[in-house]
């Protein structure tokens, strides 16, 4: 089966609509059938993978911690933009550290997030073949 | 009179719209999305001035749930659900700008 380059754009805060949920439902579908897959967290998306999401309160299932399941199903290229973070008043402290595991570097951990700047975000996802919003 | 906000001012124009439009008793509650206005963020002064005369809540639940709740701007005045239920008892049914 061939290859394809998708990207998944999320740009909706978590719990309020569903959109943050469903995107890493069918990341996880992607995933799945062995797709080289990046996601790109911008505007109120960069709130699905703040640290010290607690659901209690609100009577909602917290999906936060499967983001640190995509490091085994091989998926370690997450983009959080920085314009986006400073807006909000938030840094790459506030973002949760989502780890792989290299299996080229002797199964090395490594940090999956990388925050960019919207320009450099621009040319990632000028390489997709596909992109998919939310 | 009460008046709820649902969604991010990064996403909607709807704190604006409510904000432009109500008189000086009123009061706002943020929920669900609604409480990212609550946090520190480059859109707080929307809500300085509301908040300096104690007119602005926010659902601590959905701040928690979002990762926020240590982030809040100056002088929002957080509440839990029953919190919610005193506001409509004190303000009457509220206007919910979704």
């Amino acid at each position: 089966m061939s290859t394809k380059k998708f990207m998944y754009l999320n740009r909706k805060a978590p719990y309020g609509t569903v959109y943050a949920l469903e995107s890493l439902e069918v990341v996880l579908i992607a995933a799945a059938f062995e797709q080289d897959v990046s996601l790109a967290f911008i505007d109120d998306g960069v709130y699905q993978i703040v640290n010290g999401q607690g659901t209690d309160g609100i009577g909602m299932k917290n999906f936060s911690n499967t983001y640190h399941a995509l490091g085994d199903y091989e998926i370690n290229k997450l983009y959080v933009s920085q314009e986006s973070l400073d807006e909000r008043g938030l840094s790459a402290d506030d973002i949760m550290p989502l780890m792989y595991e290299d299996e080229d570097d002797d199964w090395a951990e490594k940090p999956s997030v990388k925050i960019v700047s919207n320009k450099e975000l621009s040319e990632i996802m000028s390489e997709q073949d596909v992109c998919l919003s939310f | 009179m009460l008046h709820t906000v649902n969604k991010s001012s990064f996403e909607r124009n709807s704190l604006q719209s409510c904000i432009n439009t109500i008189d000086d008793t009123s009061v706002v509650l943020l929920i669900e999305d609604g409480v990212i206005s609550a946090t520190k963020s480059t859109h707080e002064s929307m809500l300085a001035d509301l908040a300096s005369q104690g007119r602005v809540y926010a659902l601590q639940g959905d701040l928690e749930a979002r990762g926020i709740s240590t982030k809040i701007a100056d002088n929002i005045q957080l509440v839990d659900y029953a919190g919610f239920v005193d506001l409509v008892v004190e303000h009457g049914t509220p206007v919910s700008w979704v």
